[in-house]
């Protein structure tokens, strides 16, 4: 277990992370950097950080289809024998820890800290030692974006960070009703983790916490059937879970009451959140479930790719088509290139989800 | 007489850091010269006018499957900008300007500004590493340069998804955009390599020029999205596949065989010609004929 915490020879951020300085003075007063490009001459230097990505890359490919595979079954999906987390400060109070399982979102400040999924229960000890480079305060919230355990698997390991901080208390573990439901009843052989004790099933629940406006949306029927959003208002960032999933073909968990049109509500929905700073760029940043921070235009490309392979699948349902010839139209050729994950899959969850609607 | 005072070791400091200063420097304001590729970058290319692109099947589709009503209906791409691959090629009046360290006097990085959607970058030339994979892309993306000589070599990661033609021909976020700037005399060039391991089979190479016109004033762009068309919220226009009714267009109005005009690395070399039997260019040109500035492109 290796987590990416050697200081960075002038790059570095804070302390452990990877990530160039962000307060530099020489900043130019006209540019807007995005998180994680640095804009200032003097963060020169070589460093390590940037090598080994092709493999890094590799692996992190194949884990998201372990992890799908995994999340199937509601198995524990297991990390590669090196898991890396990266802090990446977004903007605000908001950072992510982001590698290999569920991105982690974090907002931290004098109340204590607020997490957005928990990752993989392997992955604890890292995320632990990671959030401790960000903030000794305590988690007083996690929020479940949903119930795979990709992004709950943590939740024990992480909640204990509110326990064991004065005053202890158990952090409140917000999701919709239903992340509670499916927690209840686990597949046979698998172990639930810590359950949500705060639920709601209402379209949104809002709080404040750290001097932050901060809403939960509920998104019906999209990856699953208790997705939730996070919006930071004040920080001006978005937590998607995984609704979105940049590089990444969505996995509609049909099993559990998912449906490509909940994701593109869903989808949608960030969208109608987000106000790009200037020509479509940051503003609004969007930490998704898997990969790259995004912000409004990132999300448009994913949207547009998602709708118009239901509109391609739809057409070929009204010409008739079964299942087995849709797949063999394939209806996401133009994206197989760029998106990982299973394009059948995919097509397949779409076409069966279309078809579950139809009158 | 003040060099011979100088102790040796002073001496060959002086000496080493003349290099830093013979380089070229491309500070000033650039007006674009549009001869090369005149059509597609003025007017704008032609719907499914693939040619001269390297582009496998992939790509192929997705610019078929494109609808030119996606950058009026859709309010997010009204101002989306062009990368900074393709903006070179657009309203390319470019201002460049140095910025030093102060304490070397060495130039540690270049800035761009472009007409188009006033898009800035910066070209560091420190050494630093590109960011890690899991930062934020940009339409700008991150660059750095090194020098071979006169010539600056600059290397372009962290792009957002974009085109490589206004048609719809995609350019992914995952490209790698390397350019060669020279400067002879009061004119520049730009030699721009795209390396998309998504979309291209191989290499997409281009070239712009730019004249040094020092009393050019580049102007605000400004862009301010808006609801022009009552549409469904979530709104994606595109053609389904098969069913884009503009593809044969431009074939027919340049009397290219349809196939040609498909692009992919094949039809990019010279031995192409030899499949296309039976081809005769039209007797007389009608469409785009003396487009060389922004003012004569008529048809």
């Amino acid at each position: 277990m290796r987590m990416q915490t050697e200081t960075c020879n002038r790059f570095s951020w804070r302390t452990h992370s990877c990530v160039p300085r962000r307060d530099s003075s020489r900043r130019l007063p006209e540019s807007s950097p995005a998180p994680g490009l640095d804009t200032s001459v003097e963060a020169a230097g070589t460093s390590a950080c940037g090598a080994g990505f092709s493999l890094r890359r590799a692996l992190a490919r194949l884990l998201p289809i372990a992890a799908l595979l995994a999340c199937a079954t509601w198995a524990q999906p297991s990390a590669s024998a090196d898991p890396e987390l990266h802090v990446l400060p977004v903007q605000g109070s908001v950072s992510m820890l982001v590698g290999d399982g569920g991105n982690i979102t974090v907002q931290a400040g004098k109340d204590g800290i607020l997490l957005v999924d928990t990752g993989l229960a392997q992955i604890a000890p890292k995320a632990v030692a990671a959030l401790r480079t960000i903030s000794d305060g305590p988690v007083r919230y996690i929020v479940n974006t949903h119930v795979h355990p990709d992004h709950t698997g943590g939740n024990e390991a992480l909640a204990k960070l509110g326990r064991d901080n004065p005053p202890p208390t158990f952090p409140r573990i917000i999701a919709h009703l239903a992340v509670q439901e499916r927690m209840a009843a686990p597949p046979p052989g698998n172990e639930a983790p810590v359950w949500p004790n705060d639920t709601y099933s209402t379209p949104y629940k809002d709080l404040s916490f750290n001097n932050e406006a901060i809403v939960v949306y509920h998104i019906p029927a999209a990856h699953t059937d208790g997705d939730s959003i996070v919006f930071f208002r004040r920080s001006d960032v978005v937590s998607a879970g995984d609704i979105f999933t940049p590089g990444r073909y969505p996995f509609i968990d049909l099993e559990r009451g998912g449906s490509v049109q909940g994701i593109i509500n869903g989808l949608n929905k960030i969208l109608e959140i987000a106000v790009p700073l200037k020509y479509q760029e940051g503003g609004t940043y969007v930490i998704p479930g898997h990969g790259r921070l995004c912000d409004e235009a990132d999300v448009v490309e994913f949207r547009d790719m998602v709708t118009i392979v239901r509109d391609r699948v739809q057409d070929l349902i009204k010409k008739g088509m079964s299942l087995e010839q849709v797949k063999a139209a394939k209806p996401s050729f133009d994206y197989d290139t760029q998106y990982s994950g299973s394009p059948d899959a995919f097509v397949e969850a779409v076409y069966k989800g279309l078809q579950k609607q139809a009158p | 007489m003040l060099m011979s005072r100088l102790c040796p070791s002073l001496r060959l400091a002086v000496f080493a850091a003349a290099p830093v200063f013979a380089q070229a420097d491309f500070t000033g304001e650039w007006a674009p010269l549009y001869h090369e590729d005149a059509p597609e970058r003025l007017p704008g290319p032609e719907l499914a006018d693939y040619t001269e692109l390297p582009i496998n099947a992939a790509a192929r589709m997705r610019a078929d499957s494109w609808d030119a009503d996606r950058i009026s209906v859709v309010e997010e791409y009204q101002c989306r900008p062009h990368g900074s691959d393709y903006s070179m090629r657009g309203l390319g009046n470019l201002r460049v300007w140095r910025e030093f360290d102060p304490a070397t006097q060495r130039t540690v990085a270049f800035h761009t500004h472009m007409l188009a959607w006033d898009s800035e970058r910066t070209i560091y030339l420190d050494g630093r590493p590109h960011p890690p994979d899991y930062a934020a892309h940009t339409w700008q993306g991150f660059s750095t340069g090194v020098w071979d000589g006169n010539m600056l070599t600059i290397t372009t990661t962290h792009l957002k998804e974009n085109y490589i033609r206004r048609n719809g021909v995609p350019r992914s976020d995952q490209a790698t955009v390397t350019e060669h700037w020279t400067r002879h005399g009061d004119y520049l060039t730009v030699t721009t390599v795209i390396d998309d391991p998504v979309f291209l089979t191989e290499t997409l190479v281009r070239s712009d020029n730019w004249y040094l016109d020092p009393g050019q004033h580049i102007g605000i762009f400004g862009c301010e999205y808006a609801a022009e068309l009552p549409r469904p919220e979530g709104t994606v226009p595109h053609h389904l596949p098969g069913a884009n009714p503009y593809l044969h267009e431009f074939a027919n109005w340049y009397g290219l065989p349809f196939e040609a005009t498909r692009g992919g690395a094949e039809t990019l070399y010279p031995e192409y010609r030899q499949k296309l039997t039976g081809y005769k260019p039209p007797e007389k040109c009608d469409r785009y004929c003396t487009c060389t500035t922004l003012f004569n492109c008529n048809r």
